[in-house]
């Protein structure tokens, strides 16, 4: 069985999948699209009420949630879109220009 | 009779609706079933009833390669007589041929309107037939069973056994139907007139 | 067993003897009894086949699509504009390496209408990556369905049997059935490596492809394309043991000594071969070669096959409008180039729309190469043949 992470862009014809099909689940985890970010979400943990709304929005499933509280954000998969400060009703999320927070 | 080891070819004339394509199937079916090879197709040109339809028969003891139509018939069935006026049923038709015409008239009383067809001429009143045994004007059998004896391309006995065969095998569910079709085959037989 | 049955009938009925688990159908002239006979079937409970209604062609092989990749065997049926409309479905399946079996009727495409035969609806699809052959007549139309199955699994493509729309279609001729049982043994079960519904590896099926990736599957298929050649003919050689009949992919017709010779595909060829029989009692040494497998083309063995003739006219039943011949012809220029010594050739296109063919007017095309054959000019090699015209060439 070939796996997606061994697929790349340097490996031959005879050595990827029929049709590009992908065998396993999941694999959009293995490819680090944060790198594509141009601003960069902020998260003020002491504003935020853990109402849950910028998680669904969020079109990269890109902020973890544990035990209920909503985490860091996920910068290997956010590409800065913005959503998640536009749906945020306590102002707990703000953009800063740069692909980074820093 | 025709030399049983030479390619017969039928065309029949029809319109839509008659049932000609249906009984070229048919001929063709029982032909098979006595061991001959067949083929039997309609010509399709605008779908409709009453339109003109053309089919034809190629009967012979060798398979035959050829698919294209047939311009120079052994026989030619004519279901509607009314097509005399309007096609030219005996275009092509061979030497020592014959036309099968669906008509109350003799063969002589319809001879004229042929375009000057010389050769052998029978006619069949089928829609008498069909509308007495069936109660319906179904030409397409007794043309059927006429084709079959001015042809000789089948044993006529055999003929009648194995399309009754078929017609058991086809309207198993309503038998009813069978009788009326084997009786209109036989009187199809007695009645045809050659000329 | 021996029996009259009408070339969809007959397809119909291997599709019976197939069993498939989905048949993704939708009606259009002359394919339409295909599915009509198969609905039978699925009523009376003699398959176990999920029957798909659909709204449109591009449904009914959408439908296959999904079905195949969820593990399931597909079958269809379609002709001329249902073709057309399943255009871009033809290249998902090819593309995601499912064998669909698709039974293609020929037929013309509008403008203007017309529901004859010619090629023109699967000769438009020549290049979308699905396997294409060709039947003369409804005995191979069913022996080539049966064989489209094995072909197709084992090499991921998609297959489209295809045969003349009426003249085999709707015409009853003399057909050897094979007992359900052999059919079965001989397509044997559909067991796909990988399918949506395998619940032991989820699978992603038709991802996006960007330009680091396109370029390998496009060989991958390629690659499936030309191991294909050798897969039909050894599934050939085993439906030969089963049935007697053999299959190569092409037919050679009186070719062993033949000087003059004709390249064509499907019904006409039967009626060809009598022209060439009478040509030969009259000395005249004529051939036929009948195309059976275009898809993938049978360059080097074609053109082996044509090394010794003097002169030949390769017959398209369709109009590539290249205006350099149809498709049938490029094919075999292309094939013939590489050959020290080639024959003068020729491209007649005929046939369109329905427009008869008969053995007169490919006794006319044989007279014709005669003629090239005994003085060395060739004249307009791409010509019409069949239609009024103030001056007939052919």
């Amino acid at each position: 069985m070939i796996h997606a992470k061994d697929i790349n862009e340097r490996t031959p014809w005879e050595e990827m999948t029929p049709g590009g099909e992908i065998y396993e689940p999941g694999t959009a985890r293995d490819f680090d699209t944060g790198t594509w970010r141009t601003d960069t979400p902020v998260f003020i943990a002491e504003a935020c009420k853990h109402c849950m709304l910028c998680v669904p929005f969020c079109p990269d499933s890109a902020i973890p949630v544990k035990n209920g509280k909503r985490l860091e954000f996920d910068f290997m998969h956010c590409k800065g879109c913005g959503i998640c400060v536009t749906v945020c009703p306590f102002a707990a999320i703000k953009m800063v220009s740069g692909g980074d927070a820093e | 009779m025709m030399a049983t080891n030479e390619l017969v070819e039928i065309r029949w004339h029809g319109r839509g609706g008659q049932g000609a394509k249906t009984a070229c199937l048919l001929l063709a079916e029982v032909a098979a079933l006595e061991g001959k090879f067949v083929q039997g197709f309609p010509e399709y040109g605008p779908e409709r009833m009453g339109a003109p339809i053309t089919a034809y028969n190629r009967i012979c003891e060798k398979r035959c390669t050829v698919h294209s139509n047939i311009y120079y018939p052994n026989y030619v069935v004519v279901v509607d007589e009314s097509l005399l006026d309007s096609v030219n049923v005996t275009a092509g038709l061979k030497e020592g041929g014959a036309v099968i015409i669906n008509t109350p008239s003799s063969p002589e009383e319809i001879r004229p309107k042929l375009s000057g067809w010389t050769g052998r001429v029978s006619t069949i009143d089928a829609r008498r037939i069909s509308e007495e045994i069936l109660g319906k004007n179904f030409p397409n059998t007794p043309m059927l069973a006429a084709v079959v004896k001015v042809s000789g391309v089948l044993d006529v006995e055999r003929f009648l056994a194995d399309i009754e065969d078929s017609f058991r095998h086809k309207f198993a569910s309503k038998p009813q139907v069978i009788e009326g079709n084997m009786a209109t085959l036989k009187k199809s037989l007695e009645e045809v007139q050659e000329g | 067993m021996s029996i009259c049955f009408s070339g969809n009938e007959a397809v119909a009925y291997a599709m019976k003897q197939i069993n498939p688990d989905v048949m993704g159908a939708f009606p259009i002239t002359p394919s339409t009894e295909i599915p009509e006979y198969f609905a039978q079937f699925v009523a009376n409970g003699e398959v176990n086949t999920e029957f798909v209604t659909v709204e449109s062609e591009h449904s009914s092989m959408s439908v296959c699509i999904a079905a195949e990749a969820a593990g399931a065997r597909s079958v269809c049926a379609t002709s001329s504009c249902g073709l057309a409309l399943m255009y871009e479905m033809l290249y998902v399946a090819a593309s995601d390496r499912l064998p669909i079996t698709l039974a293609c009727v020929n037929r013309a495409l509008s403008g203007p209408i017309n529901i004859n035969n010619d090629h023109s609806d699967s000769m438009g699809a020549r290049d979308t990556g699905w396997i294409q052959i060709y039947a003369e007549n409804n005995q191979e139309a069913y022996d080539n369905f049966i064989m489209s199955v094995p072909i197709g699994e084992s090499v991921r493509l998609p297959v489209m049997a295809c045969m003349d729309g009426f003249i085999t279609s709707h015409a009853v001729e003399n057909i050897e059935l094979l007992e359900t049982d052999s059919v079965h043994g001989f397509v044997g079960a559909y067991e796909p490596e990988n399918y949506l519904l395998k619940k032991e590896n989820p699978l992603a099926i038709g991802p996006y492809d960007i330009s680091a990736y396109y370029m390998e599957h496009k060989v991958q298929q390629a690659e499936a394309m030309k191991s294909a050649k050798q897969r039909i003919l050894e599934v050939g050689t085993a439906f030969e043991k089963l049935s007697g009949r053999s299959y190569g992919l092409f037919e050679e017709y009186r070719m062993e000594d033949a000087e003059l010779a004709i390249v064509l595909i499907g019904s006409s060829a039967g009626t060809a071969k009598e022209a060439v029989e009478n040509l030969r009692e009259q000395g005249v040494k004529a051939g036929l070669v009948k195309i059976r497998v275009f898809r993938p083309f049978p360059s080097e063995e074609l053109a082996k096959a044509l090394a010794n003739t003097k002169a030949v006219a390769v017959l398209d039943k369709s109009e590539g409008f290249s205006a350099n011949g149809g498709p049938v012809f490029a094919e075999t220029r292309s094939a013939l180039y590489d050959l020290k010594e080639r024959p003068y050739l020729i491209n007649i296109v005929y046939g369109l729309g329905g427009r008869d063919f008969k053995t007169e007017d490919a006794e006319k095309v044989f007279a014709r190469l005669a003629r090239i054959a005994a003085t060395g000019e060739t004249g307009l090699v791409y010509t019409h043949m069949g239609q009024r015209t103030r001056e007939a060439i052919v």
